[in-house]
């Protein structure tokens, strides 16, 4: 008996002793902020925080890790000309491994610990989504998610504070759709599609031109490296032409299946599964060295761009991201996934500009609704944010994948999703060039 | 006086009822104390410490060995989500709570009669596969349950009596992650009271024959499959009501969620913090909850990038785990409660 009251001591002592050790580690002052003063969460004089979530480690890692330190470059530019309105910008990266239960757990930190002004850049739709209604609530601007599904966008009502950023997949498919059709009327085509909303939106697009041409739809799951079936079943309907709306990886899988059983098609790769260099690499891992030049395996490979990307050094915005990736990047080499970053950033600096000299979460809101549309910036074509539509990029252009780099077939086309017509964008938006100090100004 | 204090240690129910209400006062004291965002992670602690806590009697008590709680807590989960899709037509919460933790036991038991045939590695491998499958299932029907982005979990508003006797005892204004933390907190202690209570009966000894010797366990009058099936029954009931917290806490249940990963880092809590202790399991939970978050934190504040300090957090762990099985192969419990006996002997 007294073994028990001693193990009883013991146990509510290191109870005890856990609570007080707990308590301390909470670090001070959790309602202080909320306190009287007209104060915005995350802004001060000199400064204001952002933060997003993105899969640092684990399978999403490689390519996407590479977006934030994209931002982070463009944000050290911008503060070491200044900063914006006289506060430095903050980037709070947070690693939620691709997993929907972490970045929960990573957006809490990043809202009610770090305390962030707003979430610019949060990446994937699997991942943003868990988190989406938890921002809305919180009245946390939700800005330039890092995924084209449709609902960033399409319901302003339940989500206010949320806002697209690329072109969504529905947009996409229209655009990849209505070149098939007008340029192989005789092809038969396959769809290779990823099994969530990217495969689906992207179809939905797709469906809208393609309808009578498409003989196979195979689907995927993200995880499963076996590809043979879906690829044998595409080969067993006789397609000329396979759509592929899947990740890098499933580019390079899809490309050696193809090859083992002497299959080959056309193949037109989303913007998201096309990068020549990621997916060069993958192809050199994936098939342990025996293929050497990857990139040059996808030559012919038709994909679709919107922001113009490393292939073309002499565009005058990579000439600006070159710039800042030399002076704040590091020592690793610029890719397509830190010019995404860069150009999010971007338009995150711009959209602040537009918010004033006292930007508010409420605010900055307003400003991307009523001047979204004016911003000017790498992106082929104009945004649609107004207050009816949080959808990003309108539209891209299809171009043919030639040694690691694309040519363009097309003008940029816009269009809108559901029936909007699909157009020429006369916006200009693919021929402005970056302001003198590479910094957007205040839009007047 | 003494006198009458330990009669009421002598007793295994009053013992443990008045360690769990000090355990409530425990949980009270931090949870007003901490913040928000402490609060919801004291919520994961209390989902991981459910699930640990059900494993550990199941592996530590009773020596099978389960590579598939993350798929029972995917059920619970699940379930979960399939309730409460509706903010306006949800049953109340512990209705939620119990049906979560019924349909993962039923399925549980299914399970259960199976791994009762089977053993040592072999459970390993059986459960393992329903880790790897169960994840596929949400993928199949995808109509129902939401395919690759999951079911999204509306968590019902805190109810008034609840916000009344919260401002009642505390003097503050209750949040709904808060909530969620209290909801955890209290399942956990309502679980580890039954789990006590059940090791330190019949059953519990039935079990503790059953692992140490099965041969001797039969002669005595065990028998052995009922013993094991009742064993992983409790152990899954435990997994699916875990899901369902964690299905409030992170508001989705999601495949991606419930990787083999999630099955493995439950075992490593366990083991971590000692097999067949409850208290243990709740150390090993504390440590997957907070370690991460803490190592990424000093990693920034150090002037690692982001990429390094994100890298940083599986290291130190998987560090912590090696030390720990190096030097305290009885878990951080276990093997301190070993020196404690030993202390006690010598004096």
């Amino acid at each position: 008996m007294r073994t028990w009251s001693r193990r009883v001591t013991v146990f509510t002592s290191v109870l005890t002793a856990g609570a007080v050790l707990a308590a301390c580690g909470a670090g001070g002052r959790p309602d202080d902020s909320e306190g009287g003063s007209a104060d915005v969460v995350g802004v001060t004089e000199d400064s204001i925080k952002i933060g997003a979530h993105f899969p640092l480690t684990g399978v999403a890692a490689p390519g996407y890790s590479e977006i934030p330190s994209g931002h982070k470059a463009y944000y050290e530019y911008v503060n070491a000309n200044g900063g914006i309105h006289g506060r430095k910008i903050e980037f709070v990266v947070r690693d939620d491994a691709y997993n929907p239960t972490q970045t929960s757990q990573v957006t809490n930190e990043l809202v009610l610990s770090d305390e962030i002004f707003a979430m610019v850049g949060g990446l994937g739709t699997p991942t943003h989504s868990a988190v989406v209604d938890f921002l809305n609530g919180e009245k946390v601007p939700d800005l330039f998610v890092s995924s084209g599904s449709l609902q960033w966008g399409d319901d302003v009502e339940s989500k206010p504070y949320t806002f697209g950023w690329q072109p969504d997949y529905e947009t996409e498919g229209k655009i990849v759709g209505q070149w098939v059709k007008q340029n192989m009327p005789d092809a038969r085509v396959g769809l290779f599609l990823q099994d969530d909303d990217f495969g689906e939106d992207g179809e939905k697009g797709l469906r809208q031109y393609l309808d009578k041409q498409i003989v196979a739809t195979e689907r995927y799951t993200s995880g499963n490296t076996d590809v043979a079936p879906q690829i044998a079943a595409l080969q067993a309907a006789d397609v000329d032409v396979v759509l592929g709306f899947n990740t890098p990886s499933y580019t390079a899988l899809t490309q050696l299946t193809a090859k083992k059983l002497n299959f080959d098609p056309k193949w037109f790769y989303s913007n998201v599964g096309s990068d020549p260099e990621l997916v060069g690499s993958l192809l050199a891992r994936f098939s342990e060295g025996a293929v050497k030049d990857g990139s040059s395996l996808l030559d012919g490979v038709l994909t679709t761009e919107y922001i113009p990307g490393v292939d073309t050094p002499d565009d005058p915005w990579m000439e600006l991201w070159q710039q800042v990736w030399d002076e704040h990047g590091g020592d690793a080499k610029l890719t397509n996934y830190r010019v995404y970053g860069m150009s999010q950033a971007y338009t995150f600096v711009q959209a602040l500009q537009a918010a004033g000299p006292n930007p508010t979460r409420e605010g900055i809101v307003e400003a991307i609704e009523q001047a979204g549309t004016e911003f000017d910036g790498p992106a082929l074509a104009p945004f649609r944010y107004s207050g009816d539509s949080h959808m990003g990029i309108s539209g891209l252009r299809v171009s043919e994948l030639k040694d690691g780099k694309a040519d363009p077939l097309t003008p940029v086309l816009v269009t809108d999703i559901g029936d909007t017509p699909i157009t020429e964008d006369n916006s200009g938006a693919g021929n402005d060039s970056p302001p003198e100090d590479g910094i957007p100004d205040p839009i007047s | 006086m003494t006198e009458f204090a330990q009669r009421i240690w002598s007793s295994t129910l009053a013992r443990h009822v008045l360690l769990a209400a000090a355990g409530l006062v425990a949980v009270i004291l931090v949870l007003e104390s901490t913040s928000a965002f402490r609060n919801g992670q004291f919520a994961v602690m209390a989902y991981m410490g459910i699930a640990a806590g059900g494993l550990t009697v199941l592996t530590g008590l009773n020596g099978q060995l389960s590579l598939g709680h993350g798929a029972f807590m995917a059920i619970g989960a699940y379930t979960t989500a399939l309730l409460l899709s509706d903010w306006d037509s949800a049953p109340p919460l512990l209705v939620v709570l119990l049906a979560a933790t019924l349909v993962t036991l039923v399925i549980g038991a299914g399970v259960g009669v199976a791994a009762a045939r089977l053993h040592g590695p072999y459970i390993a491998g059986a459960t393992l596969a329903l880790a790897i499958a169960v994840p596929g299932i949400a993928l199949y029907f995808q109509g129902t349950l939401g395919g690759e982005q999951g079911l999204t979990v509306a968590v019902p508003a805190v109810p008034d009596w609840f916000a009344d006797v919260a401002y009642f005892i505390t003097g503050n204004d209750i949040s709904s992650s808060k909530y969620v933390a209290y909801i955890g907190w209290i399942s956990l202690i309502v679980t580890f009271v039954l789990l006590a209570n059940l090791s330190r009966s019949r059953v519990g000894r039935t079990w503790r024959a059953v692992r140490d010797d099965d041969v001797a366990a039969e002669l005595a009058g065990i028998n052995l499959g009922r013993a094991r099936v009742l064993a992983f029954v409790v152990s899954t009931a435990c997994a699916g009501l875990a899901g369902a917290v964690l299905a409030l806490a992170v508001r989705l249940a999601a495949p991606s969620g419930f990787t083999l990963v999630l099955s493995l880092a439950l075992l490593s809590a366990v083991v971590l913090g000692g097999l067949g202790s409850l208290l243990g399991a709740l150390v090993g939970a504390a440590l997957l909850t907070f370690l991460p978050q803490v190592v990424t934190g000093i990693g920034l504040d150090a002037g690692l990038s982001d990429l390094q300090a994100a890298e940083l957090a599986p290291l130190v762990y998987g560090l912590t785990t090696m030390l720990v099985v190096i030097l305290a192969p009885a878990g951080i419990v276990g093997t301190a409660r070993i020196a404690w006996r030993k202390r006690r002997a010598h004096t």
